[in-house]
């Protein structure tokens, strides 16, 4: 495909992702509070849009991952959270997900 | 067009879903174990799990008019859980010689735990002493990156393993190389919100050649969309492939990587 068709395809349907993620940082400053590891993660991640370097999104899902490289102690809780919380350090499970049941995919 | 749903945990999907995908040309579907959302008691939870994926579902299936294949193994998710690991394990060979069955799978990380490598370990080495395919579940989100490699490092030290007879599956573009560089197939899965889009998913294949590669829907209890493969398809032909390409990509791959099993055989074969 030309540039041209690529943006005839897919211009309007990333513009409206585009203002999603522009909404979204919006309602979480409203919320007030302070950012948590996945905040400054989503952060740095949006660098990498402005990038000129042809694998963006490689970068982005790679600047979201833990980087190291042994397994855990334990699994902790079932549920991956999106970024990666540093160190050892995993996400506690809130009271709604203790227990044996988990919503998280398969 | 014609389809080969190759990863698709249908016990958790209704019977209008298979209506669906035979109307949109599916001609086979291939079921790994899976977790149910819970997690299960017993060992012999698991035995009438594999008795409901061996005998149950592909008679559901063929009131479709679709062939049902699936996958044994005990989930990552439950890993932690060594003892009742072991006991699942070993009743699988139980299993193995059923019609439907084509290997071991979805094996896998979770959570990149030492158990669930250790039980990932103990199921390659049981599906290369009874000479089995293998499908391998990568982790979600932020642990899929360093899963992968683990994974990737843990079959590569396995000289038992061809790799041209393990699919890594839920690839996304930090981890797809691993698996293609190292000879394994790579499955991309097709997901509404995590993992990848019919668009990324047509980038990956422009980037990386179709070459051993495989789409899924991996519909389950989830978000997820058992039409997503022919929806893909679509993705194809607005960007000019042929219709010759969304075959190979979405029947003739499968079909390829599949019919390593003697057992996998089409409706019209």
């Amino acid at each position: 495909m030309t540039r041209q068709e690529v943006l005839d395809l897919y211009f309007v349907e990333a513009r409206a992702k585009l203002v999603d993620v522009a909404a979204f940082l919006d309602r979480a400053q409203r919320a007030g509070g302070v950012d948590d590891f996945r905040l400054k993660a989503f952060r740095a991640a949006l660098g990498h849009l402005r990038s000129g370097q042809p694998d963006r999104a490689r970068r982005v899902l790679a600047g979201l991952s833990d980087p190291t490289t042994q397994p855990s102690k334990s699994a902790g809780s079932k549920s991956a959270c999106g970024a990666w919380a540093g160190k050892a350090t995993r996400i506690p499970p809130s009271p709604k997900r203790r227990g044996t049941r988990q919503e998280t995919k398969a | 067009m014609r389809f080969i749903e190759p990863h698709a945990h249908m016990v958790s999907r209704t019977t209008d879903d298979y209506l669906a995908l035979a109307t949109a040309g599916c001609e086979a579907v291939c079921e790994p174990a899976f977790w149910a959302g819970f997690d299960r008691g017993s060992a012999e939870g698991f035995r009438d799990y594999f008795c409901q994926l061996t005998e149950h579902e592909p008679r559901r299936a063929a009131k479709f008019g679709l062939p049902h294949f699936a996958w044994l193994c005990f989930n990552p998710k439950e890993s932690e859980d060594l003892k009742l690991a072991g006991e699942v394990i070993a009743l699988i060979p139980e299993f193995l010689d059923r019609p439907n069955v084509l290997g071991i799978g979805e094996i896998g990380l979770n959570r990149n735990s030492r158990n669930e490598l250790k039980v990932f370990e103990q199921q390659v080495d049981l599906a290369a002493r009874c000479r089995q395919l293998i499908l391998v579940h990568t982790p979600h989100l932020e642990d899929k990156l360093k899963g992968t490699r683990l994974i990737v490092d843990a079959i590569k030290s396995d000289r038992r393993i061809n790799p041209a007879r393990v699919i890594i599956d839920h690839v996304e573009e930090h981890t797809i190389e691993l698996a293609l560089d190292a000879g394994f197939w790579a499955g991309i899965t097709l997901y509404p919100e995590s993992k990848c889009t019919a668009a990324r998913a047509i980038d990956m294949m422009e980037i990386y050649g179709m070459e051993r590669l495989w789409l899924n829907s991996a519909c389950d209890w989830g978000v997820s969309v058992p039409l997503a493969v022919p929806r893909a398809a679509l993705e194809m032909r607005r960007r000019g492939h042929s219709a010759a390409a969304v075959d190979r990509l979405l029947h003739g791959n499968p079909l390829q990587f599949l019919g390593q099993s003697l057992k996998f055989k089409l409706t019209q074969d």
